[in-house]
């Protein structure tokens, strides 16, 4: 069922928690809350799930209006960040709950709650375990439960809360991946919230980005990426390298070192670039000249990841370079290189820039 | 063996100054608890079997037994209920004076049970500010076994309330709020979700309540006027025999309130653990 929230805001007394937010859901689409810890992600996931009342705005799921509906009767389904599971009861228990908790005029016969929610145990792999008491789960099992038990209506929506936030990485990796794959299979349509850049982009069909009670873009985790629609969204997905210094005649000096920077207009400006998109080399080069050392040598994974610093740099820069070119150039820490960019970002303009010094010569 | 197994857990212990410390709680016990108990005990083993039976089978005890039994299990109840709505006031909900209600709800430990008892028995009687408003109703309390049992549910209340009031704090909104997008009523979501997470604290609150109950004597003997086998509790009737030097008497009737009131509390302890070890995954 589609979801569509058009002009939602809340404010807890002073504070503004919600700018008035509009957001299309398809029907069938797995959508990411991305941002920082406040930025009104999980107030907004509360008040689509009628745990909270908006001071405005509206929220139709489908062509129903659930905006005054009270979220026992808005047919979602909720995953609390700490499970919230029923610890008195046994895990069979808790996921029938909600089919128990039905008016009996309504309720199915316990046979076919019995078959149902083994159905659903069996979907999160957890038919062994339908005697056992939550606290005899480990963390990743008790989501899974909690899902299970989110299912157990076949809700319209499916809303997610931080829900691997509490796992450690290996465990929520692999529910990550079990979580597209039930989505592929069952087309809920669902929102997640998260604070983790890969979990957003990984999952989602389209991430929503966050912050201050702002929507910044919303876009598939594709275009996030490469085409971030200001400095927030390009910082919040990814690591970034700032570059700062006076612009004259195209060049950007700061210290000893300048860089061309083609179609920048005079000034003090700010230019940002990530760890992939520094090259290094032995010698400087006409359109560059940024030369720097290297602090700390991480050569794990695929990609070596550097750490460069310079008197004329503010914060050090983080580089990542191949295998062959970081023995190519024999990097040791303490070496002195010299950094050249493939690429500079800017944001202070109207529209996002993307330069590429080397490109034009 | 005994003296390897005994150093092993001399090592093990981390926290410092357990000797000194279980040793200053063992002897204040002993002085403060034990010690009149053994002169209890001193005084039944001047009696033999049958005639601490025919002392404790009186007719009149006997119909002690009844009223006290019957006083503290009405006055555990509706401080089960009236506790528990109590807690779920001070918790749940803000509203102005909730810090004064709260401190009001220590009064009853606080205020000499006597003084209670007299309040109680003035507020009451047939000419007091409630007794008279009831009167003409056809209710009376003083003298009756509705005044031994508000006397003592006067008394016990706070257990309930302090019992029950930190496991409701502690209880997830979460939990709630699950229950609720699960689609449950909120008479539901209270009988299956919230009332079992509380039934231990409820059931312990409750059962410290009623062995308070059963031993109480100030409060109650001013409303409860003494009348024998009518509302004569078993804690007067110790101190009827204290009146008499009958000693060993008193002593046979305080060894029955002590071995129940014991008898009670060690079956809470053992069934909060059991509850205790199911909910933290146990086989219970």
């Amino acid at each position: 069922m589609s979801i569509r929230i058009s002009q939602i805001d809340k404010r807890y007394g002073r504070t503004r928690a919600l700018e008035p937010i509009d957001l299309d859901i398809h029907d069938g689409e797995l959508i990411g809350l991305l941002g920082p810890s406040g930025s009104g992600k999980t107030t907004l996931l509360r008040i689509v799930a009628g745990l909270e009342q908006a001071d405005g705005g509206s929220i139709h799921f489908g062509d129903r209006d659930v905006t005054r509906v009270h979220v026992r009767d808005r047919r979602i389904g909720f995953v609390f960040q700490h499970y919230a599971l029923f610890r008195h009861m046994t895990v069979f228990d808790n996921v029938a709950f909600g089919l128990t908790a039905m008016p009996r005029a309504r309720r199915p016969s316990s046979g076919e709650i019995r078959g149902r929610v083994m159905q659903l145990l069996e979907m999160v792999r957890l038919q062994d375990f339908a005697q056992r008491f939550p606290a005899q789960l480990s963390g990743g099992q008790q989501q899974r439960v909690s899902l299970a038990r989110a299912l157990a209506l076949q809700p319209d929506v499916l809303l997610l809360d931080e829900p691997f936030g509490a796992l450690d990485a290996k465990v929520r990796q692999e529910l990550r991946r079990w979580l597209r794959h039930l989505h592929e299979e069952l087309h809920f349509t669902s929102l997640f919230v998260t604070h983790d850049q890969e979990e957003a982009l990984e999952l989602s069909d389209r991430v929503v980005v966050m912050s201050n009670g702002r929507v910044e873009q919303i876009a598939t985790p594709d275009t996030l990426y490469r085409q971030p629609a200001n400095q927030f969204v390009f910082e919040f997905l990814g690591d970034v390298n700032r570059l700062e210094g006076d612009v004259e005649d195209e060049v950007l000096t700061c210290g000893d070192a300048r860089v061309a920077v083609p179609g920048v207009e005079n000034g003090r400006q700010e230019l940002l670039l990530r760890p992939h998109e520094i090259w290094l080399g032995e010698q400087p080069d006409a359109r560059a000249h940024l030369p720097v050392s290297v602090t700390a040598v991480v050569p794990v994974g695929a990609e070596v990841r550097l750490e460069l610093e310079a008197d004329w740099l503010g914060e050090p820069w983080l580089a990542t370079i191949g295998h062959a070119e970081f023995e190519r150039l024999d990097v040791k820490r303490g070496k002195r290189l010299f950094a050249q960019p493939s690429r500079l970002h800017r944001f202070d303009t109207p529209r996002p820039q993307t330069l590429a010094p080397l490109a034009t010569s | 063996m005994i003296a390897q197994a005994l150093m092993r857990r001399r090592e093990r212990r981390v926290l410092p100054g357990f000797g000194l410390s279980l040793g200053i709680s063992l002897t204040f016990v002993s002085l403060v608890l034990l010690l009149p108990l053994t002169s209890l005990v001193g005084q039944l083993s001047q009696l033999s079997w049958s005639q601490y039976w025919f002392l404790i089978t009186d007719p009149r005890l006997l119909a002690s037994y009844a009223v006290t039994l019957f006083g503290a299990g009405v006055a555990a109840l509706f401080n089960a209920a009236f506790g528990l709505l109590m807690a779920w006031v001070l918790v749940r909900y803000e509203f102005p004076g909730k810090r004064l209600v709260d401190a009001l709800m220590d009064l009853p430990f606080a205020l000499p049970t006597a003084v209670a008892g007299i309040t109680l028995a003035t507020l009451y009687s047939s000419n007091g500010w409630i007794g008279r408003l009831l009167e003409p109703l056809g209710i009376s309390v003083s003298y009756t076994w509705v005044g031994i049992a508000l006397a003592m549910a006067f008394t016990s209340i706070p257990f309930v309330v302090r019992t029950v009031q930190p496991v409701l704090e502690d209880l997830p909104a979460e939990v709630d709020e699950a229950a609720m997008t699960l689609g449950a009523s909120d008479g539901h979501a209270f009988r299956r979700v919230i009332l079992p997470y509380l039934w231990p604290a409820l059931v312990t609150g409750t059962g410290l309540a009623f062995v308070r109950s059963l031993g109480e004597f100030g409060a109650v003997i001013f409303i409860a006027g003494g009348k024998p086998y009518e509302t004569e509790i078993t804690s007067l009737m110790v101190f009827v025999k204290l009146q008499e030097y009958d000693y060993a008497g008193a002593s046979a009737v305080a060894s029955i309130v002590l071995a129940t009131s014991l008898a009670l509390l060690l079956a809470i302890n053992l069934w909060q653990g059991r509850f205790i070890k199911r909910l933290h995954g146990g086989r219970g």
